[in-house]
Order: C-alpha cells, then sequence, then structure tokens
C-alpha cells in the first residue's frame, strides 16, 4: 500500500511528489507513460521558465532537471512506460507497462498531474483537403527538438497560442520560412513576451480575426485560403486571399486530459475542463487531488511547480490524518463579470490568520487597467488593481483567510472591473 | 515616441521612448536596462538543438549561456547546426567556448543517455 500515487511526470507530478516526501511521507510512486521524467519541458527548449520560481530563466529540460535530480535524492518509487488504465475513488490505480504487465496499486492518497493535450484539426472543424502535412504546433515540437526531423519549409501557423508562436522562431531558426500566423480571435492567445520574441523579431506578420478556409494540395499541403472573420467569427466573402505552403501548424488550444477522472466519477468543472477542487488542490473526491495542466490550462511552468506542491503537501497532509475539514465552513468562488473561471471553485475558510488562498483566473477578453473585486453579495471584501489583463495570461489574486471568514454569505464571486473605461 | 514591449519577466511592461534619452512605463530597473539594449544592441538567447550519436534520442537541446546580439543568431546558427556529440551527454558540457566572440558559451541544456 502506497501513501500517495502521483500520475503524471511532468512538473506537477514531480513537485507534488517532492513536496509530499518533504512532509514525511515514504511510500511514494509516480507513474509516467513516457520514457523519461520531465514532461514536455522536455521539449521546450526554449528559455524563460523559472523567472518566478528560481529567479533566473532557464530552458524547458534544464527546468524539468531540476526536479528529477531533487526526486532522484529521495526515496520515491518511480515508474516510467507505464500507462494508468483507470483510477477508483478508493484511490486504487490501475496501469500498464511492457516491463511488469498489468498491475493495480493502492494507495492511500492519490495526485492527478496528467497535463493537457493539444486541439487537433477536428476540434476546430477545419475545412479542406485531408494532407499531409498538417500537424499540431507540439508535435512538430517534439519532431524537431528530440526525434530531430524538420516537418516543413514554408510554414502557416493557424492559433496564436504560445506553443505555435515558439514553434514559429523555432522554425524560422532551422531555416524554414514562417509565412503567417492566423489568429481567429481579435487579440492572440499566447503571452506578450513570445509575440515579441517569436513574431515581431522575426517578421512573421500575424493577421488577428482572420482564419484558415480552405487547404489544398495533392498528397502534401501546398496551398492554404486565408479570410477575415466578422464579429462572430464567420468568414468574411471577398477578404480571402492565399498563402503557398507545405506545412500547417495548429496552435488552437489546449485540453485538460481527464479521462482517467471521469471515469473515477470525480466531478469536472466544463469551463477549465478539470476537476473542481477546493483550496488545498483536493477534487470532490476525498484523498484525490489535481494539480498543473490537468487542472486548468497554465501559462507559466513556475506556478504549476506551486500548485504541484500545494497538493502534495496537502496529501500528505490528508494521509497523516491531519485533515480536519469537516468544521470548516465551505464557501463557493464564482466567476463574475469579464472573468471566465476561477480555480479553486471552493474554499474551505479556516481560522488561521496568517493563511491565505491563491486563486487563479483568467478574465474573458483584454484590460489595459482594471480592479479585481472580491465580493460577497453587495459588500466588496477586497480590491486588486491590474494592468494589461488579456485572455491569454492567467491572473492570480492571493485572499487572506481572515478576510473570507468575515464574510457572512457562503458565496463569494471574483470578478473585473474595467477602469481604463472610466478614465475616457 | 516608439513603444517597446518588455520582455524580460511575463509582466509585458509597455515602455515609451522617444529615441534618445527618455524611456518611460518601466517598472523595474532590468526593463529599464532592456529598453536601452532594445535601442542599441538588441540580444537574444540562442537556443537550438545538435545531433547525438548513439544516444536514446537523436537530438540534445543547447543554449547560450548569455544573450547575444540578435544580428549573429543565423550565423550562430550555423555553427549549431555542425555540431554532432557522443552520447551519453551530460547537462551544461560546454559545447563552444566564446562563441563567436560573443563571450557567451554554446552549452548542452539537458542529458542524453546512451543505448
Amino acid at each position: 500500500m502506497y501513501d500517495l500515487i502521483v500520475i503524471g511526470g511532468g512538473p506537477a507530478g514531480l513537485a507534488a511528489a517532492q513536496a509530499a516526501y518533504e512532509e514525511g511521507l515514504r511510500k511514494i510512486l509516480v507513474v509516467e507513460r513516457d520514457g523519461e521524467l520531465g514532461g514536455i519541458l522536455n521539449q521546450c527548449i526554449h528559455n524563460g521558465f523559472g523567472l518566478h520560481y528560481f529567479k533566473e530563466e532557464l530552458t524547458g529540460p534544464e527546468y524539468a532537471l531540476r526536479f528529477i535530480r531533487m526526486v532522484e535524492k529521495t526515496r520515491i518509487e518511480f515508474k516510467t512506460d507505464t500507462m494508468v488504465l483507470d483510477v477508483q475513488p478508493d484511490c486504487t490505480v490501475s496501469m500498464i507497462s511492457k516491463e511488469e504487465g498489468y498491475q493495480v496499486c493502492e494507495a492511500r492518497s492519490i495526485v492527478l498531474a496528467m497535463g493537457c493535450r493539444e486541439r487537433a484539426r477536428g476540434a476546430i472543424v477545419l475545412p479542406g483537403a485531408r494532407l499531409a502535412g498538417i500537424f499540431t504546433a507540439g508535435t512538430a515540437q517534439r519532431y524537431v527538438n528530440i526525434e530531430g526531423h524538420m516537418v516543413g519549409h514554408r510554414v502557416v501557423i493557424l492559433g496564436s497560442g504560445d506553443i505555435g508562436l515558439i514553434m514559429a522562431r523555432r522554425m524560422t531558426l532551422e531555416g524554414a520560412k514562417v509565412l503567417a500566423c492566423v489568429e481567429i480571435m481579435p487579440y492572440s492567445g499566447g503571452l506578450t513576451r513570445n509575440i515579441v520574441q517569436c513574431l515581431h523579431d522575426n517578421d512573421i506578420p500575424l493577421y488577428l480575426s482572420h482564419t484558415i478556409v480552405d487547404i489544398k494540395g495533392k498528397n502534401r499541403v501546398e496551398q492554404v485560403t486565408v479570410a477575415k472573420v466578422d464579429d462572430f467569427k464567420k468568414p468574411v466573402t471577398g477578404t480571402e486571399f492565399t498563402i503557398d505552403c507545405d506545412t500547417l501548424l495548429l496552435s488552437v488550444g489546449l485540453i485538460p486530459e481527464n479521462e482517467l477522472t471521469r471515469k473515477a466519477g470525480i466531478p469536472v468543472d466544463e469551463r477549465t475542463r478539470g476537476a473542481y477542487v477546493f483550496d488545498n488542490m483536493e477534487t470532490l473526491t476525498p484523498g484525490i487531488f489535481a494539480c498543473g495542466n490537468v487542472l486548468h490550462v497554465h501559462d507559466l511552468v513556475d506556478y504549476v511547480t506551486l500548485e504541484g506542491q500545494r497538493a502534495g503537501r496537502a496529501a500528505a497532509v490528508y494521509v497523516k490524518g491531519d485533515q480536519k475539514t469537516e468544521n470548516l465552513r465551505m464557501m463557493t468562488l464564482k466567476a463574475g463579470k469579464e472573468v471566465t473561471y476561477t480555480v479553486p471553485q471552493y474554499i474551505r475558510v479556516s481560522g488561521s490568520a496568517d493563511e491565505s488562498a491563491p486563486v487563479f483566473f483568467r478574465v474573458g477578453r483584454g484590460i489595459l487597467k482594471g480592479a479585481v473585486v472580491v465580493q460577497a453579495e453587495d459588500e466588496k471584501i477586497a480590491t486588486f488593481n491590474r494592468e494589461h489583463m488579456s485572455p491569454g495570461e492567467m491572473e492570480r489574486v492571493a485572499l487572506p483567510m481572515k478576510l473570507l471568514s468575515r464574510a457572512r454569505v457562503a458565496e463569494i464571486s471574483v470578478s473585473v472591473e474595467d477602469t481604463s473605461e472610466l478614465l475616457k | 515616441m516608439k513603444e517597446i514591449i518588455c520582455i524580460v519577466c511575463p509582466n509585458g511592461c509597455h515602455l515609451i521612448t522617444d529615441g534618445a534619452d527618455r524611456i518611460e512605463g518601466y517598472k523595474c530597473e532590468r526593463g529599464l536596462d532592456y529598453a536601452k539594449a532594445e535601442m542599441t544592441n538588441p540580444t537574444r538567447v540562442l537556443t537550438s538543438t545538435i545531433r547525438v550519436v548513439g544516444g536514446i534520442h537523436r537530438r540534445c537541446s543547447v543554449k547560450t549561456d548569455r544573450p547575444i546580439s540578435k544580428v549573429l543568431l543565423m550565423e550562430a546558427m550555423e555553427r549549431v547546426n555542425s555540431l554532432e556529440v557522443a552520447a551519453p551527454v551530460e547537462c551544461g558540457h560546454v559545447l563552444i567556448k566564446n562563441i563567436m566572440g560573443t563571450e557567451a558559451n554554446l552549452v548542452t541544456t539537458r542529458e542524453v543517455a546512451g543505448i
């Protein structure tokens, strides 16, 4: 019987396992389906990771290696090349691998850290011929950076998510010509720094409010047709233009990979597509925690690490029997005006004065200057000023338990007031 | 007046400069330094991969251990593409010292085990 089984050996899972170990758990197992630990960080060879956590700029593999080194010094067990098939609400995990075959492991707690998957062509109902040369950006990234295959020479990127932007620069450095980045929304889905470093630096045009309406070719992509879209994202007739290319990369969003979660009967929030969680990262199934991109898609790995550690620590508290939640008041967090979701969705209000609950959320549109307002019915209980908020960049506020315990109602909302409009 | 979007950290501050001494909108010293450098000699850390022989993967990731001048990036890539290492590869191994006289070293950023 394990104290804790962590599903996924990426940054979230490694941080959770390490934190649980530091809290005193000794029988910990990390299950990873790839051949090595580190997750997707291993193919993210660009730098910019760790600015918040390590206060220095690391590449993805370097960031992963720091955590791999840390956990290697412990007695945490690892199973790589091992696929988890099923998770039960009583913390039984079935898995399969070439070396050990099918096996069932029991645990006292579980941390879900399976990460996310790219949306592919089918998810966006992309019109045009089914040809070779169409990849999701992350697949192309793995081919180029790890497996050593160049995926194309004249490239168009659909969607302006971070991986697409990073691949625009990567393909350019490898000698390809990146002709355009086409985004259906009126704003980019990626981080500002990636727009600057990847597109501006390489003079790659970004077509906002545009999409691809046709793909032509014989066996491989030869041409795409791009058109402007209206306010309802419908292509506008007469605005079409064509680009001759041999490769189309899709960077059209990520989906938390929650098949195991759903199968276990753990309630999933349809906005985040991750489990509903309390402020200690516990799902609505006791003893099962979730963190990282399986919970909600992050833009920065630093916050994935912190969330993983929070989940790992909470799992340790749960296993040691120190989790005293029965007497705590439960509060529901609602996404208010301009806010698309919050994580966590529930907070157990503890009496301790120095504690606070980190709350992550995203805004639905770009807001130059805004105030994040935390409200209990009509009463504002906290306000945080923020600048340059955008849907592509996750926002974070820390809610002191002291403030929450003063609220009289069981539901509070997080909303954003656009103060830049007030200035006009 | 020119707008520079600071990329030192994820805040992405929007800085305004008149192209000479006046720079506004930065929130930290690093942002000020970045804007000055962007106006005179913009630099970037180069990250790429090199060929690996006899390893569990065919490529090993590499980087310059400090930013190099933006205009040198493509020439540096030619040097990077001519390299080959034999597995096992250690992380942080110096492949080229003082690449193209930039004072930056080209180093590996991951391990690649041998087969």
